[in-house]
């Protein structure tokens, strides 16, 4: 079937199995490989995403779910080569990051997290992010990074 | 890993929904969310050859105060039950419950009518309807019909949803003044409940102990003679044959259903 | 002021944090255009004879270019020789002879996961479809799941090895060890299976061409992968190419190259065509090696006024279906086994068995966790037995501050230390004391909740293979910019940033301005790579040996082109500039100097040894809360010093830290492979299998402690000790905790159920 997605705000349309999963179209049919597959059960969150403005676990959606829609990856947050957006210039000022491969689908949650409570505790952070592992991290940093991030976006 | 190769059709009104389902017979499946239906495909546990995307059916995304009851359409988010204003004043056991729902991604993407419709008794919500005495409304090709949440539930996975027949509407009676609470005992916050308990007022129901969600008969009837929150909790695994699994032994279930309904009739009186 | 030991936010972050690595599955070389896809048929029983395979509904599929079992594998290079031994212990090489394990199943399979057959197809989608086309016929057999099942012996996996016993070392039990004893207490505790879970999994992809195969793998060592990859295909090392890209974590699991991952780089040349695979989770949960899985017997001895005299530890190591690494994990345990503590009589013996489950290899720590784990759960029940307070205990016992370099009765020699301070520290971190009064508090008041304090002192090995040393070469270029390549290799660590540091530190070419890469063999074709601990001992000190080799031959230069003596020249390294002493204005650029040395400006390599590993340490204090009624456990801090000597960068020590904290707290309280008695694993997703959330951990407190190794840059390896100290310190906490009830153990994952049935029980007994 044919499915148009906006990714990133450019228009992505490609003719695609039906079974196609977002992630993929994400990866093959965009080419942003940025968003990664850690699991097959909905466990991991290396995939997550923005649909529509909130996050989603890109593996257990099908393209065709997203057709029509608007999607943002890690990719399309930084206005420009220097100008990362907060969320990801916390998590290098704090070094949330080793490995890299869960830290665009943590970002992404990150990013959805605080549109939905802009000053969270540890607590909420840490409970936010439940749904997104990390291997390297032990997550102590990540959780600097989006309290720090939280604090940066605050109005002073 | 991805699913088995099957049809997607999309539809667009719950009319065009009704025909698609009845058109592809025993092979159609419903596509809420996808966050029950979806991982079991992509473990080829589940292979629906057509899969019918309801996600369109707007119409079906509501929250709404119908004085006597409150109406919550089937696609609704869990997100959007748990940050919902109304349901935090008028059914704060159903928002709570919802947030506790899997992860945020997940609460984005699964929906109530989801949830209730795949039936399985370690989800949260299906025993939340429990408590509250909700009405389920189905559609089917005669038109629509009322089920009782204490019929809804028949089995393991199975619900009394019919071949053909899509599930619009959970509609859930004001609860008369009490307390409410909500109790889900996990190894990891992100895990199914080992055991959970929904309380409202002296409704109590039973997450995960047994083949479908349950209404705790002994604890409700315990109470409705007089027993205090300790003695009552006590029945609670009475007449129950929860499994034995991974997470836990029938055993420790048993113990665990007597300490949540305890707390949680204990909460449910704090709040009232 | 040096860059050393400063606050320096990484290079590597931007790009991974903005399009993301470039893992093996995002590779879009032109090389890869097109590439087929690769899937696995893998054994879905734990011990069967194959009786047939049928691969021809499979080879009819859409898009199928190859179906490819055993009976293709005819184009490999000759087997190694038939030693006919239990191999070595000290070096974790598979076994020969009877035990070998071939790269595909031929007449039998041995566990849930084995590779059966390969499937290579045009598209991913219809690589997995293909793979449910091909028909295996298993005639079962009986399963060994269990150490008991493996000892007993009533089925062999290897009936030619006439015993499941693979390996056996160390010391018989000498009768009158515990002679002088007051006190003797005894248990069998369990190292439970866990399994890796780098957030990556297994992935390769492999390009045959013009005689020459290049692989890309996910691996810890492109070096080693290279060595490997030659002797099974039977080519020249000069013919292979190895790359590792961005790598998701490896964690001990990527050393080298996996067994799946040859055999992609076997059907690419085979085949003829470039192919790519990279695996599932669920594939990973029981394709990629697990770790731990160690049956323990402990035994300690003691006076009753605290001092320990003598200690035996027994080991049954489940090596899995096959062992891959030979006797070596029980080595490094037995090794490591007296731990920090000064004990005059300390012995160990270890069993290696084959069980039908997934072979074990190295996991973060490997060999040491397990080490420490026994000796700190022993402390505890012989603290317990006499009645005194376990970090006392541990203080009369430590190996005290006058005794380094302390040659352990198990055969190391502990380079330098301060445990006692190291406790101490953390104690007084903790607020030990109020943590007792507060625990006392709660006993009396009989909470719901009850407090539970956890210790654990630790000293472990890094860099255990010290004289295998770690390349460098550094080069200057002529525009002032510097490459470092290194043989280590990084998965996480931070290594691009730390290598650059110490460019920076030594020859004051900023960081930026610092290139480094690792992980090609066609640029870097001698190295070992990252595993145990060793990368900043033996890498960075090659860079930094490097770095002095340029600035010395700068030197020479800079006094030629300055027409002045070698002696009168200084490199001010705030501006990267060199110039006669106490005159600026005589100042040479390092691009100036490196163009003057030539086209290729200046250069040197290294290839740094040591002779000796180093043996970092520290203490862990875990506080959990134990729910009583329900027996969950919630670890509520966890204060640590863990000193890996002179630390050149804290934000990665740091982050090494809290990671392997994590994991430790997740054996500790969660995780656990685990498989049915017929060898079915019952944790083959990640909803089953219990990896631990940030939702289930607080932030850590880490305490600074820096006690310098002899190398020169005083260091020590970092990334290994969170693991070690925080598992054992986070199951005492739990113990301590109920402890009151007269719980004496519980084994680890300290799941809710455990700690209700050890409560239970403990009630019950009394």
């Amino acid at each position: 079937m044919k499915v148009t997605v906006t990714v990133n705000g450019s228009q992505v349309a490609a003719e695609v199995a039906d079974r196609t999963l977002l992630v993929h179209f994400l990866r093959e049919q965009a080419g942003l490989t940025a968003t990664n597959v850690g699991c097959d059960t909905s466990s991991c969150g290396a995939c997550t995403v923005l649909l529509d403005g909130q996050s989603v676990k890109s593996c257990t959606v099908l393209a065709a779910q997203a057709d029509g829609c608007a999607v943002q990856t890690v990719e399309g947050l930084a206005s420009g080569p220097d100008e990362m957006h907060p969320v990801q210039r916390a998590f290098r000022a704090e070094h949330a990051l080793q490995c890299g491969f869960c830290t665009p689908g943590m970002v992404m949650a990150t990013v959805s997290l605080l549109a939905e409570n802009a000053s969270p505790t540890e607590e909420e952070v840490r409970s936010a992010l439940e749904g997104n592992l990390c291997r390297c991290t032990g997550y102590h940093n990540i959780v600097r990074a989006v309290l720090a991030a939280a604090s940066e976006r605050r109005p002073s | 890993m991805i699913p088995a190769p099957f049809t997607y059709q999309r539809a667009w009104s719950i009319d065009e929904a009704l025909e698609l389902v009845a058109r592809g017979g025993e092979d159609a499946k419903f596509l809420a969310g996808g966050h029950s239906l979806l991982p079991l495909m992509k473990l080829r546990l589940a292979v629906p050859e057509i899969l019918i995307d309801i996600g369109r059916l707007r119409e079906l995304s509501y929250i709404r105060d119908d004085g006597n009851h409150i109406a919550v359409g089937a696609l609704t988010s869990h997100h959007d039950l748990a940050t919902s204003g109304l349901l935090a004043s008028a059914l704060p056991l159903l928002a709570h419950a919802a947030g506790q729902v899997g992860d945020p991604q997940v609460r984005h993407r699964g929906t109530i009518g989801g949830s209730l419709a795949h039936a399985d008794p370690a989800s949260d919500l299906p025993a939340v309807i429990l408590a509250l005495d909700a009405t389920l409304v189905a559609r089917g090709p005669s038109g629509s019909r009322e089920i009782g949440a204490g019929v809804f539930f028949r089995g393991l996975f199975e619900s009394a949803l019919e071949p053909g027949e899509l599930l619009t509407e959970i509609c859930i009676p004001r609860p008369q003044p009490g307390g409410w609470s909500f109790q889900k005992f996990t190894k990891r916050a992100i895990d199914w409940a080992i055991v959970g308990v929904a309380v409202q007022g002296s409704s109590v129901a039973l997450v995960n102990m047994g083949q479908t969600p349950l209404r705790a008969s002994a604890v409700e009837r315990a109470l409705a003679s007089g027993a205090g929150s300790a003695d009552a909790a006590a029945h609670a695994a009475e007449g129950l044959t929860p499994s034995s699994d991974l997470n836990a032994s029938s055993g420790y279930r048993e113990h665990l259903a007597r300490i949540l309904v305890s707390r949680a009739l204990e909460e449910s009186v704090s709040r009232a | 002021m040096s860059i050393l030991g400063t606050r320096v936010v990484r290079t590597e972050d931007p790009r991974l944090l903005t399009v993301g690595g470039t893992y093996v599955d995002d590779l879009r070389l032109p090389e890869l255009a097109g590439a087929a896809r690769v899937a696995f048929v893998r054994s879905p029983v734990a011990h069967a004879l194959i009786t047939g395979i049928d691969v021809s509904a499979a080879r009819e599929a859409p898009g199928v270019i190859a179906v490819l079992t055993a009976a293709d594998l005819t184009d490999l290079g000759p087997p190694p020789p038939d030693d006919g031994s239990g191999g070595s212990e000290a070096a974790p090489l598979p076994l020969g002879g009877p035990w070998a394990e071939p790269l595909l199943a031929v007449d039998r399979v041995r566990y849930v996961g084995e590779a059966v057959a390969i499937v290579i197809t045009d598209d991913r989608y219809q690589c997995e479809d293909t793979a449910e086309l091909v028909s295996v016929d298993y005639e079962p057999l009986l399963a060994v799941v269990g150490a008991d099942a493996a000892l007993a012996g009533s089925m062999l996996l290897f009936p030619a090895a006439e015993s499941n016993v693979a390996v056996t070392g160390g010391a018989p039990a000498d009768g009158a060890a515990f002679g002088g004893c007051d006190v003797v207490v005894q248990r069998t505790i369990v190292n439970q299976r866990l399994a890796p879970v780098p957030l990556e999994g297994r992935a390769a992809a492999a390009q045959w061409a013009d005689g020459r195969l290049t692989v890309w793998v996910s691996t810890q060592n492109a070096q080693i992968s290279r060595f490997v990859l030659a002797g099974v295909l039977g080519l020249d090392p000069g013919a292979i190419r190895v790359v590792a890209p961005d790598v998701g974590g490896g964690f001990g699991a990527k050393v080298g190259i996996d067994r799946d991952a040859l055999v992609v780089a076997w059907a690419a040349k085979h085949v003829g065509r470039a192919m790519s695979w990279t695996e599932t989770r669920s594939e990973n949960l029981v394709g990629m090696t697990h770790g731990r899985a160690q049956r323990q017997v402990v035994k300690i001895g003691g006076t009753r006024d605290g001092r320990i005299l003598a200690y035996r530890l027994e080991i049954v190591q489940d090596a899995g279906a096959y062992p891959r690494m030979g006797g070596f994990l029980p080595f490094l345990t037995r090794l490591m086994a007296a731990g920090p503590y000064d004990i005059p009589h300390v012995e160990a013996a270890s069993s290696v068995v084959v069980t039908n489950t997934t072979p074990i290899a190295a996991y973060r720590g490997a060999g040491r966790p397990e080490a420490t784990a026994a000796i700190e759960r022993a402390v505890d029940l012989f603290a317990a037995e006499i009645g005194m307070d376990p970090a006392e205990v541990r203080r009369i016992n430590l190996v005290p501050p006058g005794k380094f370099p302390y040659s352990s009765p198990c055969g190391p020699v502990y380079d330098s230390g301060a445990y006692t301070e190291a406790l101490d520290q953390v104690l007084a971190g903790a607020g030990y004391q109020e943590l007792r009064a507060e625990q006392a508090l709660r006993r009396e008041r009989g909470d719901v909740l009850q407090l539970g304090i956890g210790l654990a002192s630790y000293v472990e090995i890094t860099a255990a293979d010290a004289e295998g040393g770690e390349t460098a070469r550094l080069v200057v270029h002529g525009d002032g910019t510097a490459t470092v390549y290194t043989g280590s290799s990084a998965h996480g660590q931070g290594h691009h940033t730390a290598w650059a540091m110490l460019v920076e530190a030594e020859l004051g070419i900023e960081m930026a301005n610092v290139t480094v890469i690792h992980g090609d063999t066609d640029l870097i074709p001698t190295g070992t790579g990252t595993y145990a601990s060793r990368s900043l001992q033996l890498g960075g000190v090659a860079v930094h040996k490097a770095a002095v080799d340029v600035k010395e031959q700068a030197r020479l230069i800079a006094a030629d082109m300055l027409e002045a003596s070698e002696a009168d020249l200084e490199l001010d390294t705030e501006r990267g500039a060199w110039q006669v002493r106490g005159d600026p204005a005589s100042s040479r650029t390092w691009a100036e100097v490196a163009r003057h040395a030539g086209d290729d400006g200046l250069a040197a390599a290294v290839n740094y040894t040591e002779g000796q590993p180093t043996f970092p340490f520290g203490t862990h204090l875990a506080l959990v809360e134990v729910d009583t009624e329900t027996g969950k456990a919630r670890l509520l801090r966890h204060v640590t010093v863990d000193d890996a000597g002179t630390v050149v960068s804290p934000v990665l020590a740091e982050g090494q830290r809290h990671g392997g904290i994590a994991q430790g707290v997740a054996q500790a309280l969660l995780e656990e492979m685990v498989y049915d008695d017929a060898g079915n694993p019952l944790t083959s997703t990640l909803v089953d299998y219990a990896a631990i959330t940030a939702a289930e951990l607080p932030s850590f407190e880490l305490l600074a402690s820096e006690t310098p190794a002899a190398n020169p840059l005083g260091a020590k390896g970092i990334g290994e000790a969170g693991t070690i100290g925080a598992a054992p310190a986070t199951q005492n906490a739990v113990i301590d905790a109920v402890s009151y009830l007269g719980v004496t153990h519980i084994d680890m994952p300290a799941t809710p159920e455990r700690i209700w049935a050890a409560i239970s029980g403990a009630r019950e007994s009394q």
